[in-house]
């Protein structure tokens, strides 16, 4: 580092609908360390912001919901690699957001590079795993397969800034929903600055909205909005988890409580089923025999 | 309709009737905890009557808070062994139930249509073969969990309070306790407080069977017994079909607990007639999806979605083949139409028609003679419907057919999607691609193409958005009773 050169600081922008826009309340907070040390200031999102982003969800739903799991699969992937090549600014911010040492948090990144590459692959796998035909006792074929439930926010680690912001949302996105992401409360700049590697890796607009904030301001307009589907509460503590799964229940969302999760371990595919729904459809089989045709 | 001049000129049918000697029902009943049955601790009683003619058919035990309270105990005593049994064991005690079902199946079909009104040619024909064959496809379960899909040894979570609802009491029940007994749980089931009967005679079955005290304890009574169960801090697992309005006060009810639940609530599904359709087939269909056990059923095809180029010549076929439907005693083996459940179903459904006519829609029911007693409402279908209509946005649970039209598959699609529920749908076109598109586009839990209401022990049954979440039906069902 040279001393002479002042260095250019990143304003740090919420990430809605593939654009990079400003709380619409114009309200940021300061971001710190472990330690107390300023590293930036962060958007603090309204409720407003948290409406704009469910439009956002709700509008790309269609799209990602419609493209072929192998499409999905190759763009998680993309992510992966968008991710490798800015391996160093996102090891920084881990390890200033953690207090993490440069080899710790380097590991951290590579672990979360490589949660993409596992969810990638199980983009067109997965209704094979959890699908299959039925034996129906009549002359029905019928098929059960896993449809995404929708538009789902997610709660992100409050502690595990990125690593586990990656195991929460990646499984959510892998089966075609679209989410809305409320980053760590205290840690939210290697989530916003994840918005720049989606941004530039083929993922459509709106699949993935990232807010910062205060969480509870922003989760409880989402918990109780009639669009949103499904909510996972990873990063609530026990009373806001209870209050938000009142708030849930007013439209019916999938619930995943908060439970004890080491992110560091092999996920199962307990994320990916979460925010599934099942659809079992049916056909007349006809018959060939003597009787001619049975609808 | 049966006894009116149009069609009986044609066909003059004999009275049919089911013997009723088959069932010996008495004219009290306790409820049934630890493997006897008791009285309630405050010494509440309700009658159960008969809706096709309003007689009363026994008096019910009453469960109140202390009774939940003794029976989720009983059950939490029962889980220890129950749930160290091998599952081959458990099995054959499922084996047994279903056997024992068969065996006195015709006996279970004359009650289930005394006490709901239900046509014996539904309750024998659709009702208690399905119910032996859950117990019968859940029961080989009970000793493959290892190979389900769930991971090593799943474990079961413990007392399961169930909530069911009166329209196919014995299915219904069948649904909840087979997979909560073969993955290891004990149960305390609360049935409706209209149709408690069928229950009863199960836990005579139980006992039959040599189930063990306390895994299965039934406890009939109101809404309140219901939500004290659901309540109980000692219950690990809720499941409830009935209303979403009960459904989403149980969702806020175990916020903030580790209860897992399964809600399979109401619909208001689609049934989709495009313009190349079998007509024949699809009438059939459509009658069979609303007037199947009077619409009483969560999953009915209660809109019916016609592509404008046939409407008329399918409303024609339609109303000229609910001319021929017979309404009446439900125990006449050649009734279709049977009686509304209770006085209280029979005025929301006339509430909710009366609103249908009032905002604009228009009202047909064919020439239709009513018995004098009992709950009884003649199958009705409305034209002129818009999806802003109440009869089009809320569930009837009754006979009635809002028929709404569409001009493309995209705006099939749109009208289709556009409800709170997303239970059931069906598809009536000839085309194969159009089928699968359309069925890809739909947002409910089960599409049925070219049939209707079909249902099977090995598929997965239950809903989107506001129809509930959970599946029971398949290795999915196991899902809701293992802690996975």
């Amino acid at each position: 580092m040279s001393d002479a050169r002042l260095s250019v600081f990143k304003t740090y922008k919420l990430y809605v609908g593939g654009k990079f826009p400003r709380s619409e309340s114009g309200r940021v907070y300061e971001v710190t360390d472990p330690k107390g040390k300023w590293l930036a200031n962060a958007p603090q999102s309204s409720r407003k912001d948290a409406r704009d982003a469910v439009v956002a969800a709700r509008k790309a739903f269609g799209g990602w919901s419609g493209a072929t799991a192998y499409n999905r699969g190759q763009i998680l992937y993309r992510i992966a690699e968008m991710l490798e090549g800015r391996k160093d600014q996102f090891a920084r911010e881990v390890a200033d957001a953690e207090g993490l040492s440069k080899s710790k948090a380097a590991a951290v990144v590579d672990a979360a590079i490589d949660r993409w590459v596992w969810y990638a692959g199980w983009t067109d796998k997965i209704a094979q795993v959890v699908g299959g035909a039925n034996p129906v006792a009549g002359p029905y074929f019928n098929l059960s397969s896993p449809e995404p439930t929708g538009v789902v926010t997610v709660l992100a680690p409050q502690e595990s800034s990125f690593l586990g912001l990656i195991s929460v949302i990646a499984p959510v996105i892998a089966t075609g929903n679209t989410v809305i992401v409320i980053a760590s409360e205290n840690s939210p700049l290697p989530a916003l600055s994840l918005g720049e590697v989606l941004a530039t890796s083929d993922l459509p607009g709106g699949v993935v909205n990232v807010l910062s904030g205060r969480t509870a301001e922003i989760a409880a307009p989402l918990a109780a909005h009639q669009d949103v589907n499904a909510i996972d509460l990873a990063g609530a503590d026990d009373a806001l988890a209870k209050e938000l799964e009142i708030a849930a229940a007013d439209n019916l969302k999938r619930v995943l409580r908060p439970q004890p999760v080491d992110y560091a371990e092999t996920p199962g595919i307990d994320r990916l089923t979460a925010f599934l729904e099942t659809k079992t459809v049916w056909h007349p089989t006809g018959s060939l025999g003597a009787s001619g045709s049975s609808y | 309709m049966a006894s009116t001049s149009a069609s009986a000129s044609v066909f003059e049918y004999a009275p049919a009737p089911e013997s009723r000697s088959v069932v010996d029902i008495a004219p009290s009943y306790g409820l049934f905890i630890d493997g006897e049955f008791t009285e309630a601790a405050d010494g509440k009683v309700f009658k159960t009557v008969s809706p096709s003619t309003e007689e009363v058919l026994s008096e019910i035990a009453q469960a109140g808070e202390a009774d939940v309270d003794r029976a989720v105990k009983a059950a939490r005593r029962a889980f220890e062994k129950w749930s160290a049994l091998p599952g081959s064991e458990r099995a054959k005690y499922l084996f047994r139930i279903a056997r024992i079902i068969q065996e006195r199946s015709r006996e279970l079909a004359v009650l289930e249509t005394l006490d709901n009104g239900k046509p014996i040619k539904e309750t024998r024909d659709a009702d208690l073969p399905l119910v032996a064959a859950h117990f019968f496809y859940y029961a080989g379960w009970a000793d493959k969990l290892d190979h389900a899909g769930f991971g090593a040894n799943p474990q079961p979570l413990g007392v399961a309070g169930q909530v069911i609802p009166w329209n196919f009491p014995l299915l219904m029940l069948a649904w909840k306790i087979a997979p909560a007994l073969a993955t290891g749980n004990t149960v305390v089931l609360k049935p409706a407080e209209t149709t408690p009967l069928s229950a009863l005679f199960f836990a005579d079955i139980c006992r039959q069977a040599g189930l063990p005290k306390g895994v299965v304890n039934i406890l009939p009574g109101y809404g309140d017994s219901g939500a004290a169960l659901v309540a109980h801090p000692d219950v690990n697992k809720v499941a409830f079909t009935g209303s979403t309005a009960v459904g989403k006060a149980i969702a806020r009810q175990v916020a903030g607990t580790t209860k897992k639940v399964t809600l399979e609530l109401g619909g208001k599904g689609a049934n989709i007639v495009f313009d190349d359709a079998p007509i024949d087939q699809a009438v059939e269909g459509i009658v069979t999806g609303i007037f199947f056990n009077q619409g009483q059923v969560c999953c009915a095809g209660s809109r019916l979605l016609v592509q404008e180029s046939i409407q008329d010549e399918l409303l024609d076929s339609l109303k000229r083949r609910l001319s021929t439907l017979r309404l009446g005693d439900p125990l006449d083996k050649n009734t279709d139409i049977g009686a509304i459940n209770s006085a209280e179903q029979l005025s929301r459904i006339t509430t909710l028609v009366e609103q249908g006519e009032a905002e604009g829609a228009e009202r047909w029911s064919p020439s239709c003679e009513l018995p004098s007693s009992g709950y009884w409402f003649a199958p009705t279908l409305f034209t002129n419907v818009t999806q802003a209509h109440t009869i089009a946005r809320d569930e009837i649970f009754g006979p009635v057919l809002s028929v709404l039209t569409f001009r493309t598959p995209e705006e099939a699609v749109a009208k289709a999607n556009n409800s709170q529920y997303g239970l059931s749908a069906g598809i009536w076109t000839e085309k194969g691609s159009r089928i699968l598109a359309v069925a890809s586009k739909l947002r409910a839990g089960v599409i049925w193409s070219n049939t209707f209401n079909k249902f099977d022990p090995t598929s997965p049954f239950g809903g989107y958005k506001e129809s509930g979440y959970g599946r029971e039906g398949g290795r999915h069902g196991l899902e809701a009773y293992l802690d996975v």
